[in-house]
């Protein structure tokens, strides 16, 4: 469908954009790449008065690498993730996962602010987000605040955002040497939905025995989530048959999807222990 | 609102409201219905059209966005008289039937090859994979963009 009306501008700067979202009382809304806010509006499921485009406020498309993690600045695209050449040693499963985000010439405009700030429950950042204990740093009219990524997601299409308030960083802690990872998701296209997805790594000790272990799911949830039965089964222990048996069948009892047109609830369960079955069996190489 | 941009090659200026996409104002103001429009919300791909040299799609994309922009559309990749070493392709691999979804075939493919001309059959499907055709299968577009890589690899060959 056409786009219902609304107004734009494109500010050169953080505070005015701030002040344009403000000005409006939660009718106006941050433009990033629009690669789900527009088919939103073209579904009339979102009705901006106003959009506030970002592409010219500066410093938001910085991929900063340091002892500290990973900045990624929220108007940063998939593909400028992709192009990065220090990525894959900085944040490897941030790599991963994202290969798996939309289609081709959507990750030429998509940001990694846009799909944090959408939430959508399948979606592959918010998940990296969650099971890496990452911060989201936001601007509006009452300053900056960081926001830890288990209490920015609340739900589907739902953060802790203020409709004044613009994600200006995703940070990503660092990434140890050594560390285990990997990234499963099963979508019907490859580029589509997740009907599940899973984020996980662990830092194994000299005997090889798991250690710190994150499991982050993706698409069985209204929102992503980490599962802390699947964490507590595989600490301590080394990856055998018999650890792969016990965190895919946690992991299967801990999520509780819904049906839909896509897949059962059922389909959804067993297909989480899967994913989480062979994310180990990858990790572990 | 008032907007320039450039469109193969010409610089346009033209006043958009803000609701216009891309792709209906290539189609409507421009007459460059080259660029077709399928579903309108991004999946089907279709509207694909180049801007600064990346693929985007036209229909997630606000004219007004375009300011200052480069655009490709699918008139843009192809000259006055002899095909070109990708239309070429298509006509001799079949890669199409009815047309609809070739003009964002054509744009997407000229990306991926113009960036990445060694690209295997598996990374063809992958990024053809937002493009969707009811008529051929894909077997055929696949082998066509597959067959065209060549041209694309000399840096003097005849791509537009």
């Amino acid at each position: 469908m056409k786009l219902p009306s609304f107004a734009y501008a494109c500010p050169a700067t953080l505070s005015e954009a701030v002040a344009l979202l403000a000005a409006h009382d939660g009718e106006a809304k941050p433009l990033a790449g629009g690669q789900s806010l527009m088919p939103m509006m073209a579904f009339r499921v979102a009705l901006p008065s106003l959009l506030v485009d970002l592409r010219k406020i500066p410093d938001l498309k910085q991929i900063q690498i340091s002892d500290d993690g990973v900045r990624l600045g929220s108007m940063v695209r998939w593909r400028d993730i992709e192009d990065d050449v220090h990525l894959a040693k900085a944040h490897p499963l941030l790599i991963a996962a994202i290969a798996h985000v939309a289609h081709y010439q959507i990750r030429n405009r998509g940001t990694v602010g846009g799909s944090v700030a959408h939430a959508d429950p399948a979606a592959e950042m918010p998940g990296v987000a969650i099971a890496c204990e990452a911060e989201i740093t936001a601007v509006g009219k009452g300053g900056n605040r960081i926001i830890k990524a288990a209490d920015f997601f609340l739900g589907a299409l739902t953060t802790a955002l203020e409709p004044d308030e613009i994600i200006t960083e995703i940070r990503l802690p660092p990434w140890p040497a050594g560390r285990r990872f990997a990234f499963q998701e099963f979508a019907q296209r490859r580029g589509d939905f997740a009907m599940s997805g899973v984020a996980l790594y662990y830092d194994p000790d000299a005997d090889g025995r798991v250690g710190n272990a994150h499991v982050g799911v993706i698409g069985v949830a209204d929102r992503p989530q980490r599962l802390a039965t699947v964490e507590a089964i595989l600490n301590g222990r080394t990856i055998s048959d018999a650890t792969l048996a016990a965190a895919a069948e946690a992991a299967s009892a801990a999520v509780d999807p819904h049906d839909d047109i896509h897949a059962s609830a059922a389909y959804r369960r067993s297909l989480t222990g899967t994913l989480v079955e062979r994310a180990l069996r990858s990790a572990a190489g | 609102m008032s907007i320039q941009f450039e469109v193969n090659g010409k610089v346009v200026s033209i006043a958009v409201e803000p609701r216009m996409t891309l792709a209906d104002c290539l189609r409507h103001e421009l007459g460059l219905t080259g660029t077709h429009v399928g579903c309108e919300h991004g999946v089907c791909g279709a509207c694909t059209v180049l801007v600064n040299g990346d693929a985007v799609r036209s229909c997630l994309m606000l004219a007004v966005q375009a300011e200052g922009s480069k655009v490709v559309t699918v008139e843009g990749l192809s000259n006055d008289q002899e095909l070109t070493a990708l239309q070429t392709s298509f006509r001799k691999h079949h890669a199409l039937q009815c047309g609809f979804c070739t003009p964002g075939m054509i744009t997407t493919a000229h990306a991926l090859l113009t960036e990445e001309p060694d690209c295997d059959a598996d990374r063809v499907r992958e990024v053809l994979a937002g493009n969707i055709c009811r008529c051929t299968g894909y077997i055929s577009i696949v082998e066509a963009v597959l067959d065209a890589r060549s041209a694309y690899k000399k840096s003097d060959g005849n791509r537009p």
